[in-house]
């Protein structure tokens, strides 16, 4: 499988990239500490399930904008350039998606461990919380990498980047809001019909990933 | 004349719902009353926008596979008409819902559908402005649009049928075929539906043509 090691190398480099400065990773990280203790100082504990969840997720979808903005965006040319003639396009899409989940798994992570700390830990259902929470990095990534990908041939693309994102993303964070509620209120039965679109979005933001980027990526 | 008939058509349908609407009877239903009239306006206005939103992203897949800008100009010119008739079923529906729940606004998922829908396209025109060269322009809008409007199915067709929502056809609240027995309204309806969709496409037409002189013209500058 051509596509499966072209993507197994892509991932390998990505990472070694981020390890080479990691102060984009520290950045990125001291981000979503420092807004979730902005917010512990202005509202010390939150005990309101809605309020709680609210913030949770808006400082998670600013932090993951944050994190997967520059994947396209701070690529340079000449880097860009070697890459395409190295893999093909589906293999750089698929990669960035893998590797942006990933990283958004450990901001996601992060986050949650903070915010319990700082604003208190209300959830009473924490493995739904964790299940959600795992489904929405992976949505949050494929649709940002993407979004970073049209952003990036435009001129102000931090800007746009959040404007092309957030209409989009609004489907994905509904769903998410209310299963991240239904965790904390520790509703009994898992509302299963939710879970079915979470996982029904993610695939079809891959698929649409997947068929479209091609178009995307040369100039 | 003869490429013209539908025009023609569109404006007498037209013009029958607005005549027919107001002055044939309609059924008494509690807190509707009167304001069921605004069905032969306000339901035709989305079915229009959808339909015209759909043949923005017919071209914008079309572009993709054939890259001409003939159906840029298309898709781009489509996705303004179909703004014109959101925003038109936007304030139909805020009227309605003005003097059937008490509130220009209400939070409700269908509600939302519609102002998330009016946002994406309006980032979408955004997205069209910030790039310069002509066939990038193309390109890259029509990747957005396409991603964009499944996005957008999944909005407006999936979520509603989880939530549960004050608009006619959700959660318990009698959709649009109860009313509908009564055949008079539905001799308006369907009319009206059938009009506003031609009418969409008649003014999306214009845009084109206005569209390709104005690129006609810059060339010859």
């Amino acid at each position: 499988m051509a596509l499966f090691n072209q993507i197994k190398f892509l991932i390998g480099k990505e990472i070694r990239l981020e390890m080479r400065n990691r102060y984009a990773l520290g950045g990125i990280l001291l981000y979503v500490i420092s807004t979730v203790f902005v917010s512990y100082l202005s509202f010390k504990k939150i005990v309101n399930p809605a309020t709680w969840n609210a913030l949770f997720w808006i400082i998670l979808l600013f932090a993951s904008i944050n994190g997967v903005a520059k994947s396209f965006i701070s690529e340079t040319r000449g880097r860009l350039l070697y890459l395409y003639t190295l893999a093909s396009p589906q293999a750089v899409i698929l990669s960035k998606i893998i590797y942006n989940s990933l990283l958004l798994l450990v901001i996601s992570g992060l986050c949650l461990f903070v915010y319990a700390l700082f604003v208190g830990n209300i959830i009473q259902d924490l493995p739904l919380f964790l299940v959600t929470l795992l489904l929405g990095s992976f949505g949050f990534s494929s649709l940002l990498t993407m979004v970073s990908a049209i952003a990036s041939k435009t001129s102000n693309n931090f800007t746009l980047m959040a404007i092309l994102s957030f209409p989009i993303m609004m489907p994905l964070l509904m769903v998410l809001l209310k299963l991240s509620k239904n965790a904390i209120d520790g509703l009994e039965l898992w509302d299963t019909s939710y879970l079915l679109v979470l996982m029904f979005i993610n695939v079809i933001i891959i698929a649409l990933s997947y068929l479209l980027f091609r178009y995307l990526w040369r100039d | 004349m003869k490429k013209n008939w539908w025009k023609i058509i569109a404006a007498v349908l037209v013009l029958y719902t607005i005549i027919a609407g107001f002055l044939l009877n309609v059924p008494a239903q509690p807190i509707l009353h009167e304001t069921i009239r605004n069905l032969y306006f306000h339901v035709p206005m989305w079915f229009g926008m959808m339909t015209i939103l759909f043949v923005s992203l017919w071209h914008s897949i079309k572009y993709l596979r054939n890259s001409d800008i003939q159906s840029d100009i298309i898709a781009s010119q489509a996705a303004h008409t179909g703004m014109l008739l959101g925003i038109l079923g936007i304030i139909t529906g805020s009227l309605w819902a003005r003097y059937t729940w008490g509130a220009w606004w209400v939070p409700d998922i269908k509600l939302n559908g519609a102002a998330i829908t009016l946002l994406i396209y309006l980032a979408y025109f955004i997205l069209r402005g910030s790039l310069e060269e002509e066939q990038k322009r193309a390109r890259i809008s029509a990747v957005y649009n396409i991603f964009a409007y499944v996005m957008l199915i999944v909005f407006l067709m999936i979520l509603p049928r989880l939530n549960d929502s004050l608009h006619p056809g959700n959660g318990g609240n009698p959709g649009f075929n109860k009313y509908d027995l009564d055949s008079t309204m539905r001799m308006v309806f369907y009319p009206a539906v059938a009009g506003w969709i031609l009418l969409g496409v008649w003014l999306m037409t214009i845009k084109i043509r206005i569209e390709k002189l104005k690129r006609k013209t810059l060339i010859n500058d």
